[in-house]
């Protein structure tokens, strides 16, 4: 301890303690050495993910040559992109709606918003195959509006994420600047994007990063939702990974890694480490 | 300021709330009343259905075989949920009581792998468990070492390291749960651990409890809500996973919801697994009913 400690450990500087220490260092290996090591082995030159035989980067290039890989991430990007932008306009809807009025059966629709959160991926996927097989939804649509079918089903359980998000920052909005705007003259669409949507735009960004990600990394409800020609990055990721392990898969995964924390590093960069946790 | 009553501007509530309502029907309830009915019929042929308010399929799940899948997948949910509490608490509380400085970063290192794809992230961890996996390559090293030293010491050595199956088994499925889990834990714990009053640790601290003591006394019971909200989202979602089982289970480690896929994909019976649906998110509603009733405990005392 004494390694560490220049000034003696307060009682309630518990993350100064030893054992605390190596507790968190311990979970974070867990946590990151699986993905270092797949990273690591996406440059690996062998077939094989087991012995490392030199630094290449032809994966990548196999990895990006690969048509229906390729397809599957400008799927599964336009998906979430629309379903973002769709779980926005929703999202704060509800959020504004919940937050605003006093209407009948008030508790009931605010129960139902966030069921889609609570209910298991497996039965909303299972839901959504069945619903699309009854209304008999086209699948013969050329492209992009082939993806409307998974589109709707991550708009399902992204937009409650969203309302959950707006709603926790509208709470804190003072309702007085809203009186005065409209003493002023402003009308309910003026006093809605003046003054509402400008209060509310670090938890917009928040929530279009969560629906983005989620969107992006849903692979239960599109397997059921998915077809032939609708296939998305997780669902491909899916069917490589059933069938042959290959440092393709790892290349495939480092991007969508790097992707990832780029994302992070943007909501970080527009939120701040603390107000995104406390969204979860 | 209180609401508004949505009578005082009809045509904003109209606005506001005509698409949300409109998607709630038509993209949620709907499909699942779709389910709800299904549940209730029986499938005429290869691919018909018909409607006729049936209890078989439910009598169907009571079946032994479906039982103890049941029961199985509840055991491994809360075994994961119980390790992962173990494991993220400490963490939580390093979190909350670390300096302004690394803080900010602790968090960062707890939220990446929850924003990381859950399929490259079991991707990951299957690599790493298989048979010549670094997993397994490391307890290698550790029995060889064991090894030498015995002979060192003069004794025997130990027989010849064979790589243990670490994928493929129940094994696994609870650590895959565990890894894929485990920052679904620590968020909620960190928010309610955060919230709280220090002075009272530090009071406690100063009357001469020790520190398991006061942690155990002072800082769980005043961090219950947050823990059970953690509890809860790790359970739910645990309870449902069909990834984790799918990819790193043996074929005696199905979960629930496998068995639900398998009904629409191989088995091709939809009233059954409606069935199965329905059941596990009946299941859902006792579990959060269950954690409002306590909530509700508090105010009444």
């Amino acid at each position: 301890m004494a390694l560490f400690a220049r000034t003696p450990v307060a009682p309630l500087e518990y993350s100064r303690t030893l054992w605390m220490r190596l507790w968190v260092g311990a979970v974070m290996v867990f946590l990151y050495a699986p993905l270092v090591v797949l990273m690591i082995f996406s440059f690996n030159d062998s077939k094989r993910n087991v012995v490392w035989r030199g630094f290449t980067t032809k994966y990548y290039e196999k990895a990006l040559g690969n048509d229906q890989l390729v397809e599957a991430l400008i799927n599964s990007l336009t998906i979430a992109a629309f379903a973002t932008l769709a779980s926005l306009v929703l999202g704060t809807l509800a959020a504004v709606m919940l937050w605003r009025f006093r209407f009948p059966w008030k508790g009931a629709i605010d129960g139902t918003i966030s069921l889609p959160i609570i209910v298991p991926e497996i039965c909303l996927g299972v839901a959504f195959l069945m619903f699309f097989a009854a209304v008999g939804w086209p699948t013969d649509l050329v492209w992009p509006f082939n993806l409307g079918a998974i589109t709707i089903a991550h708009i399902t359980f992204c937009f409650p994420f969203v309302t959950m998000v707006v709603r926790s920052r509208l709470a804190s909005f003072n309702r007085e600047q809203e009186e005065a705007a409209k003493d002023l003259g402003a009308s309910e669409a003026q006093v809605f994007r003046d003054v509402l949507v400008p209060h509310i735009k670090p938890a917009l960004v928040a929530g279009a990063l969560l629906a983005f990600t989620l969107s992006l990394d849903d692979f239960v409800i599109t397997y059921f939702t998915s077809g032939p020609d609708t296939i998305t990055f997780p669902v491909k990721v899916y069917s490589m990974v059933r069938f042959s392990v290959t440092p393709e898969v790892n290349a495939a995964s480092t991007l969508l890694i790097i992707l990832t924390v780029i994302l992070t590093f943007i909501a970080l960069k527009a939120q701040g480490v603390k107000a995104i946790a406390e969204t979860h | 300021m209180a609401e508004q009553d949505w009578k005082t501007s009809k045509r904003t509530f109209a606005a506001v709330s005509l698409p949300t309502l409109f998607w709630l029907i038509a993209f949620f309830l709907i499909p699942m009343f779709i389910v709800w009915q299904y549940s209730l019929g029986e499938k005429v042929g290869e691919t018909g259905f018909d409607f006729s308010g049936t209890l078989d399929n439910y009598k169907r799940a009571t079946e032994w075989l479906y039982l103890t899948i049941f029961g199985k997948s509840f055991a491994v949910a809360a075994l994961v949920t119980l390790i992962c509490l173990i494991v993220g608490f400490p963490v939580a509380m390093a979190i909350t009581f670390a300096s302004e400085k690394w803080r900010p970063w602790l968090l960062l290192g707890i939220m990446l792998p929850f924003w990381t794809n859950l399929l490259i992230r079991t991707y990951a961890l299957m690599m790493l468990l298989g048979t010549q996996g670094f997993a397994n390559k490391g307890l290698g090293a550790l029995w060889e070492g064991t090894s030498w030293l015995k002979t060192l010491v003069g004794l025997q050595p130990l027989p010849t390291w064979e790589p243990v199956q670490l994928l493929f088994n129940n094994f696994a499925v609870v650590f895959g749960l565990v890894y894929v889990h485990l920052p679904f834990m620590v968020l909620p714990l960190y928010a309610a651990l955060d919230r709280l009053d220090r002075s009272l640790i530090e009071a406690s601290l100063d009357l001469g409890a020790g520190h398991f003591r006061t942690i155990m006394r002072i800082v769980v019971p005043l961090a219950a809500p947050g823990i059970i909200a953690g509890v809860m989202i790790t359970l739910i979602p645990a309870l449902g996973a069909y990834l984790t089982p799918d990819l790193m289970g043996g074929t005696d480690s199905q979960m629930i919801a496998n068995v639900i896929e398998r009904q629409f994909k191989k088995a091709n019976d939809w009233p059954f697994g409606a069935a199965l649906s329905f059941l596990l998110i009946y299941a859902m509603f006792i579990l959060i009913a269950i954690q409002s009733m306590r909530k509700k405990v508090p105010e009444v005392r």
